[in-house]
């Protein structure tokens, strides 16, 4: 499957909002407080996600201007919350970085009996925050 | 011995394409008690019927089983044949092999084995059936409208042209409704009063029609053609017969701060009032919570002016008792609340106002006479903005799920006529989707845009804010800009949600009337009967079935007044004898039968029994009311001793049936 519609689906799964309930009436967008900074607005991270082009917001500020003040969760009529949807690509957009300290290959020859599991899961943070 | 004839029908290709029908009825020929088997190619055509007809003479048969459609499409059309042939026509069965098998299967040889299954079940039923009579009532030849709003008046007038006494029950002084407080209409926009206040007097004026308004629904009992309703006349103070309406107790009333609720208290009326000039009737009442006499004992300059010595402070409450053979439901709608809404802040500015309040502001008879004042300061405001949408289509929980289908028609005239009236006033109108489906809907709205530049604006508001000057700072988008917007409005008007009466709901207790979620009255079938409800004998007027334009209304009060015209032309109506009954012996008098009858057919009584050793047992035990019994069958459900049974449907005959399929 495309990698940008496993993206859409992962991200309403994270997130448990569903963006096909979304009607278009740009509530979201009408209360954003820090809309000017933003280059793409909530309305658009809602249609982003519904039409499969995370790839482009992912590479936007825009994702990291969101303040998270869920003005639009609580007046979306709709209940499609674009607030938990940030939360959900921001996350992904974490995940999808590189320079673990651990790469999934090398897990078998580090499991030794003496290994506690917590290093384990630890060695997969990432270099940069 | 029973003499059982199956009829399998082909129903053109509909089901012989999928069933083998003369396998169908060749197997069936082979069940015990069957003595003729056949199929036929259109058994509802008139040959068809005549080939029924024939065999229950010639084998003098004792049961039918005709193989077709589902009984909804044809049941009564071979009952009457049946009943032709001079068998009862209740001995008569359908086995539902077309919506139930033909048109649900693909695979021949299966869905012929489940049309013999099907056939089978009804054979054991007929084995069971016994022939059932209807029994009739008498019907009480005069209606009872609920709510004097369009609705009901225009449902009132063409029952009361028909010939039939009709009753108005109207809840506040005046009828009329909601329509009153309009100020034009769409897409003509004519004025709703010059249209609403003929009809208005049409009703008074009436010799069949009795209007009796401050007055409400208590409780209704009784059923279809026989309803005993008990109505509770409020208190006016003023004795209508004697008030001529010539307004001089108003002038004097010094309690001149009374809200106003014809006006959305927009602007304040005196304790002793008339509704607005145009009244019907045309009496003045009393506000007991605001008059001074009532409540201090001082004061009494209304009856001191009165000419017609119609004032009586010693006015009380009263019921009265009357019989309808009809009910027609007409309780409207209102707007919702808007307190869920904090971010257009109308609970916070006087110039953030409900849609139904811009019509007061706009309306000849309004706190304004016409002139669109803003409530702050009276000021003529320069810049209003519209939000359409607000509470409608809301599935947050903080609004109504459903369109509420006007508002974008009264948007586009409010628009409109504040730019033909004030054409240096700026106007936007906020829009989530326009739906203009109607007679001329969508050129209406097309016209505010390109003929009146009302600034049409595919967004939404999402923050108000107040400011000293009384004006407000609006936060919107623009989506198809994609911007945000920032607009210095002097008035904002919000399309607020419809929503029922609050008097619907307990009224639709009190008729065991069934409603959706939303409180709107159901009907009984949302294409083939929108105007029943599915209590007999009760009829849904205009908006309190649901969200509705004043055409609408007017089509279906006249729809629902022709339904309830339909049954009070009858001396006699004719039951269904598909109803249950109660074998005393059993009853162990638990009332739960009469807790789950939607209908309130059932009650108890307590009855003696003679017992075997000659003593007498007083015993409570429940009995049905056949003629309001719709034959449901929930009783038979909970009933845990066995004693409810349903003619027609027995335990004994569906069990048989389930034998038939199962074994």
């Amino acid at each position: 499957m495309d990698k940008n519609k496993l993206l859409s689906e992962q991200v309403q799964r994270n997130s448990g909002v569903d963006v096909s309930k979304c009607m278009r009436c740009g509530k979201c967008t009408a209360t954003c407080p820090n809309y000017d900074l933003m280059e793409y607005h909530p309305h658009q991270f809602v249609n982003m996600v519904e039409n499969d082009k995370l790839d482009v917001l992912m590479k936007s500020s825009s994702l990291y201007l969101c303040l998270n003040c869920f003005a639009c969760v609580e007046r979306c009529p709709r209940g499609v919350e674009p607030g938990k949807l940030v939360e959900a690509i921001r996350l992904e957009a974490v995940r999808q970085k590189e320079n673990n300290h651990l790469k999934p290959d090398q897990i078998v020859e580090k499991l030794t009996e003496g290994m506690p599991q917590q290093a384990i899961t630890t060695a997969f943070r990432k270099y940069t925050k | 011995m029973q003499k059982i004839g199956v009829f399998v029908c082909h129903c053109g290709t509909n089901i012989s394409a999928t069933v083998d029908v003369k396998k169908v009825a060749e197997t069936l020929g082979k069940e015990p008690g069957v003595v003729y088997s056949t199929d036929y190619q259109f058994m509802c055509s008139s040959s068809g019927q005549n080939l029924v007809i024939d065999k229950i003479k010639e084998l003098g048969l004792t049961g039918v089983v005709i193989c077709s459609c589902s009984p909804r499409m044809h049941e009564k059309t071979f009952r009457k044949a049946a009943d032709k042939a001079g068998l009862n026509s209740f001995l008569l069965e359908m086995a539902n092999i077309r919506e139930q098998d033909a048109w649900v299967h693909k695979n021949r040889e299966e869905a012929t084995l489940k049309a013999v299954a099907l056939a089978r079940a009804a054979v054991a039923k007929v084995h069971l059936n016994t022939p059932l009579t209807p029994g009739s009532s008498d019907v009480n030849k005069r209606a009872l409208v609920i709510g004097g709003g369009i609705a009901g008046m225009q449902a009132a007038l063409d029952i009361a042209d028909a010939g039939f006494k009709v009753d108005i029950v109207e809840r506040e002084a005046t009828i009329g409704g909601t329509m009153t407080q309009i100020d034009k209409t769409f897409p003509t926009l004519d004025c709703a009063s010059c249209i609403l206040t003929p009809k208005m007097v049409d009703c008074e004026q009436h010799e069949n029609i009795s209007l009796v308004t401050k007055s409400e629904v208590d409780t209704i009992e009784g059923y279809v053609g026989n309803f005993t309703v008990k109505i509770k006349h409020k208190a006016k103070y003023v004795d209508p017969d004697k008030c001529t309406g010539c307004g001089l107790c108003i002038q004097k009333c010094p309690s001149k701060k009374v809200p106003d609720p014809f006006n959305l208290n927009l602007a304040p009326h005196t304790a002793i009032n008339i509704t607005f000039p145009q009244a019907v009737p045309l009496v003045a009442t009393i506000d007991a919570d605001n008059c001074l006499m009532i409540q201090k004992g001082k004061c009494g300059l209304c009856a001191t002016v009165c000419p017609a010595d119609a004032i009586n402070y010693e006015d009380k409450d009263s019921i009265e008792e009357k019989k309808y053979g009809a009910i027609i439901v007409s309780t409207g709608f209102k707007p919702i609340s808007l307190h869920n809404f904090d971010e257009y802040a109308y609970d916070n500015s006087p110039n953030v106002v409900t849609s139904l309040e811009y019509e007061r502001l706009m309306s000849a008879t309004g706190p304004g006479k016409g002139t669109v004042l803003r409530p702050s300061d009276g000021k003529h405001p320069k810049t209003i903005v519209f939000q359409q949408c607000v509470g409608s289509r809301d599935t947050s929980g903080r609004g109504k799920t459903y369109c509420s289908g006007i508002c974008c028609m009264y948007t586009a005239k409010h628009a409109m006529l504040t730019r033909e009236k004030y054409p240096d006033t700026d106007v936007y109108v906020f829009y989530t989707d326009v739906r203009s489906p109607g007679k001329g809907f969508d050129e209406f709205y097309r016209r505010a845009v390109e003929k009146y530049h009302v600034h049409y604006i595919k967004g939404a508001i999402g923050k108000v804010v107040p400011m000293s000057n009384g004006n407000l700072q609006i936060q919107a988008s623009d989506l198809l800009m994609n911007e945000q917007l920032h607009i210095e409005a002097d008035l904002l008007v919000l399309a607020a949600a419809m929503e029922p009466d609050k008097s619907a709901k307990p009224l639709a207790q009190k008729l065991t009337a069934s409603m959706d979620n939303d409180d709107w009255f159901t009907e009984s079938h949302p294409k083939l009967r929108p105007v029943e409800s599915p209590t007999a004998g009760v009829f849904l007027a205009g908006a309190c079935q649901g969200p509705k334009d004043i055409p609408q209304t007017v089509a279906q009060a006249g729809a629902a007044a022709s339904k309830a015209i339909g049954l009070l032309i009858k001396d006699k109506l004719q039951g269904n004898p598909c109803v249950a009954h109660s074998d005393e012996n059993m009853c162990n008098g638990c009332s739960q039968c009469a807790n789950v009858c939607p209908y309130g057919a059932i009650t108890y009584e307590e009855k003696d029994f003679r017992m075997p050793d000659r003593t007498t047992l007083v015993r409570r035990v429940a009995s049905v009311n056949p003629a309001v019994c719709q034959g449901c069958g929930a009783c038979t459900v909970v009933c845990p001793s066995g004693a409810m049974d349903l003619f027609g449907f027995s335990n004994k005959q569906i069990l048989a049936e389930v034998d038939a399929l199962c074994l």
